[in-house]
């Protein structure tokens, strides 16, 4: 290029190291900032776990005194603004950055510095919710917040204004998180990488994107009318002054019925990897599981409203959005019937991913049933605010997604790390966490059907309650034994000496063609995609009669595929995807890349952490005066500044 | 070679490198679309709330009661011509008319400046007249989908100025058109925005 650009000059140094602290604060690559959401995620889940024992423990004998009211509505709050915000969407952001390049052929997401900030935008947000237990005590309004309940009148204090705050910064981080991943997809796909080759991983994490998009915003001018309600005088939920309670239960389901799917759809995702590797068969009707995941993202727009069946929008809009609700369980049929078929007839082999795929299905099935049962509006009128509700939706979200997370963590860590998980240990924490978490559940069925109200701290002896609910604490605890499997499991993994196999599950996806844990470039060689599951076409073939036939350069050998961790000395070389097929003139562009020399990477980069620092201070600049904010606006303004004015790659970096 | 940003167009890579593009549509581009996109349902939601409260409060408590309309139209206009001084400015830097380039991206930010000084001007007058964001619904729906238009222009301009300094640095060749086409992109937006907001907001009668 003919015009030389200056070098800007630089407050400090272009980060260089890649080990140590300063390089996790500084990474800009997507494999590394996965597992910074994936480790976050975890704490918060633990964090958030711990809260959901306190509320078992208070609830587990009639008229408890474990807890104070004030002390369980803070903590149900928290725990559920944990888990959906802190755990389950960035356990989910945690996979897609991950996964998606590598499962595209690309070596990068298209905006890796937007990526790392993403992240920390996350983490600050995160923090400053939590900073509320060391200001006054936690939000107490729910992980809904309805207005005008949550306004100052009613809920004095500044929980809420630290629970407003701490999601609109977390809102940033996904927000930019979508962007990313839409354009990655869209535009980083390796040659032959067509749309309708995509693992379904890639697609439900893109439909999972564009519903980000969308429903970010909304729920984002909504914290924001409820901040300025509460610290400027506004009157959109003062009901005095005709503000309207129910415009607030509209705009939170308007956002939150579409982040159901945001929450559901990565794991379904996940479960579509894991089923066909392990049935050693193609999906069933890939094409269809896409389109249903689709049509899910399309009319999750069109049944928030039955959240709102008691509210009394009148029979017209309930009997419309009961409509769209039992319409919407089409396409989630659809891919559920598709799953058991991916399994019907396969050679199952049960490793402890298949096992929490299977118990995905199994239990999400059952949360999806009791989810139509809420579309029958006379019938929601009974169930509405009991613990039929927290049933349900803990039997989508945790049987479901979180099901489906761990399932997905067992399956990818010998990727992330080169070390297999055990399977003892996988197929303990698996039944435990079965069995508690349907003891847990299961028995709120029965208790919301015989009118236990949810939200409520305290139950009198004599309703019946009693057994149940000692019943679902002992479960909780049992979920809690299980989530400690997992850590041991992991611990003694990541200390153990023995490697992993390249390709231990004899995979079907491109992740699986490049050494693990991947190079910063993950490709040495470009891919050249020819089919779905390209890579297993890549180790077999069909005979005359239809039998799998391995091709002589083929992939993971039996006792590899068994989960032995051989030396892998049979896996194929690195890159030996296609490249024979490579055209010409991508040869050429790849020239003495072979072993990743010379390939160029995005250099680190502090700017995205320390503009994200600004994010807390203004933060608390707008609870607790200007001078807070002023601090922070000069972080945000300079580490946008800083980045906006740094090349993403440094010339010899 | 210079660096990544300075690449030649997204269609000209080939795959692994930062500017590749499946779509032939530069990322940075795409990914301001998809912002825009998701702006849309901000200032949706900012909208409809106020459509929902425009009626309710006291005669003389609502915005439709003190709105001056001629005034407002002068501002929109000013705000208006200055998507024209954005593209402009395109222009030039598409031609590597790195002064005018300047000049019209510092009209652009004037003409902003020039808007948002309008908004402050009518905020006060506004609140002079009796009618600040505690008089009643509408009016706190209407000072909060204005306010945060103002704040979105504000950004703009910031935004304008920043690249006129880069600019001045060198920081922005012939090249890296992109920049400034983006930031135009937002601007536009934030303009067409605008529109829409005077449209139903000052001129749909209460």
């Amino acid at each position: 290029m003919a015009v030389a650009v200056r070098a800007p000059a630089r407050p400090f140094a272009r980060p260089r190291s890649h080990t140590g602290f300063w390089s996790w604060i500084s990474t800009v690559d997507h494999k590394r900032i996965g597992i910074l959401y994936g480790v976050t995620a975890f704490l918060f889940f633990i964090i958030g776990g711990i809260e959901a024992l306190l509320v078992r423990g208070q609830l587990a004998t009639p008229n408890a005194d474990m807890l104070t009211a004030d002390e369980y509505n803070q903590l149900f709050t928290m725990h559920g603004t944990t888990m959906v915000f802190l755990v389950i969407m960035p356990l989910a952001a945690a996979f897609g950055n991950y996964l998606v390049p590598l499962m595209i052929g690309a070596r990068d997401v298209a905006f890796p510095r937007l990526n790392a900030f993403g992240y920390w935008a996350f983490l600050s947000g995160g923090l400053f919710l939590y900073f509320s237990f060391l200001f006054g005590g936690a939000p107490d309004g729910g992980w809904f917040g309805y207005a005008p309940q949550t306004t100052q009148p009613f809920s004095p204090g500044n929980g809420i204004d630290f629970w407003l705050i701490g999601l609109i910064i977390t809102g940033v981080g996904s927000l930019t998180a979508a962007v990313n991943f839409i354009i990655t997809t869209l535009n980083l796909r390796a040659p032959g990488m067509t749309l309708m080759r995509m693992p379904v991983f890639v697609w439900m994490n893109l439909v999972v994107s564009f519903l980000l998009l969308f429903a970010m915003p909304i729920i984002t001018v909504a914290l924001f009318q409820l901040y300025f309600d509460r610290n400027f005088g506004a009157n959109f939920y003062n009901a005095n002054l005709g503000g309207d309670p129910v415009l607030w239960q509209h705009m939170f389901w308007l956002f939150g019925h579409p982040e159901v799917y945001i929450l559901i759809l990565p794991a379904m995702g996940i479960v579509s990897e894991i089923l066909p590797v392990f049935s050693r068969k193609p999906l069933f009707g890939y094409a269809v599981v896409v389109f249903s995941g689709i049509a899910i993202g399309f009319m999750g727009w069109g049944v928030w409203a039955h959240h709102m069946f008691a509210v009394g929008l009148g029979p017209v809009a309930n009997s419309a959005f009961a409509a769209s609700t039992m319409f919407i369980a089409v396409p989630t049929g659809v891919k559920i019937f598709n799953w058991i078929a991916t399994t019907w007839g396969g050679d199952l082999r049960l490793k402890t991913p298949m096992y929490f795929a299977l118990g995905f299905i199994a239990m999400f099935t059952i949360g999806g049933l009791s989810g139509v049962t809420h579309a029958i509006v006379p019938h929601d009128y009974q169930q509405t605010d009991t613990y039929y509700i927290v049933a349900h939706f803990h039997y989508v979200l945790f049987g479901g997604a979180i099901f489906g997370l761990f399932g997905g963590a067992y399956y990818w860590f010998p990727k992330v790390t080169g070390r297999l998980l055990g399977e003892g240990l996988g197929k303990l924490h698996f039944w435990l966490m079965f069995i508690g978490f349907n003891l847990t559940f299961g028995p709120m069925h029965i208790l919301g059907l015989q009118g236990q109200p949810r939200r409520t701290y305290i139950y009198d002896e004599g309703m019946g309650w009693d057994a149940w609910n000692m019943v679902a604490t002992i479960g909780s605890l049992i979920i809690a034994l299980s989530v400690l499997a997992f850590i041991v499991n992991v611990a003694k993994t990541l200390r153990s000496a023995d490697r992993a196999p390249e390709d231990p599950w004899d995979a079907r996806t491109l992740e699986w063609a490049i050494p693990s844990p991947p190079p910063e470039y993950n490709f040495a060689e470009i891919p050249v995609v020819h089919s779905v599951d390209d890579f297993w076409h890549h180790k077999y073939t069909e005979d005359d009669e239809g039998r799998l036939v391995r091709l002589p350069s083929g992939g993971a050998d039996e006792g590899a595929a068994a989960g032995e961790a051989g030396e892998g000395d049979s896996v194929p070389e690195q890159g030996a995807v296609s490249t024979e097929t490579v055209p010409e003139e991508h040869h050429e562009a790849e020239e003495g890349h072979g072993h990743g020399d010379g390939i160029h990477m995005p250099s680190p980069s502090y700017f995205p952490a320390l503009a994200s620092i600004g994010f807390p201070l203004v933060g608390f600049g707008a609870i607790y005066g200007w001078w807070w904010g002023a601090i922070g606006a000069v972080f945000l303004l300079a580490g946008v500044f800083g980045w906006a004015c740094e090349p993403l790659a440094e010339e010899h970096a | 070679m210079t660096h990544a940003l300075a690449a030649p167009p997204a269609h000209g890579a080939a795959p692994g490198d930062h500017d590749y593009a499946v779509t032939g549509i530069n990322s940075k581009k795409l990914g301001m679309w998809a912002f825009l996109a998701s702006e849309c349902l901000f200032f949706g939601a900012l909208i409809s709330t106020y459509l929902l409260y425009r009626t309710r409060g006291p005669v003389g408590q609502r915005p439709g009661d003190v709105y001056d309309i001629p005034y407002t139209s002068v501002s929109s206009f000013v705000l208006l011509m200055s998507s024209l001084t954005m593209v402009l400015a395109l222009a030039a830097i598409q031609r590597g008319d790195h002064r005018r380039l300047r000049i019209w991206l510092l009209a652009t930010a004037l003409l902003g400046t020039v808007f948002i000084g309008g908004q402050v001007y009518e905020f006060t007058v506004f609140v002079h007249e009796g009618l600040n964001i505690s008089s009643s619904v509408s009016a706190t729906s209407f000072f909060v989908l204005t306010g945060f238009h103002g704040v979105h222009v504000t950004v703009g301009i910031l935004w304008l100025l920043s690249l006129i300094g880069m600019s001045l640095r060198g920081l922005i060749p012939q090249e890296r058109n992109l920049e400034i086409e983006i930031a135009g992109l937002y601007w536009h937006f934030v303009d067409i925005v605008w529109i829409i907001i005077f449209t139903v907001v000052y001129l749909v009668p209460n």
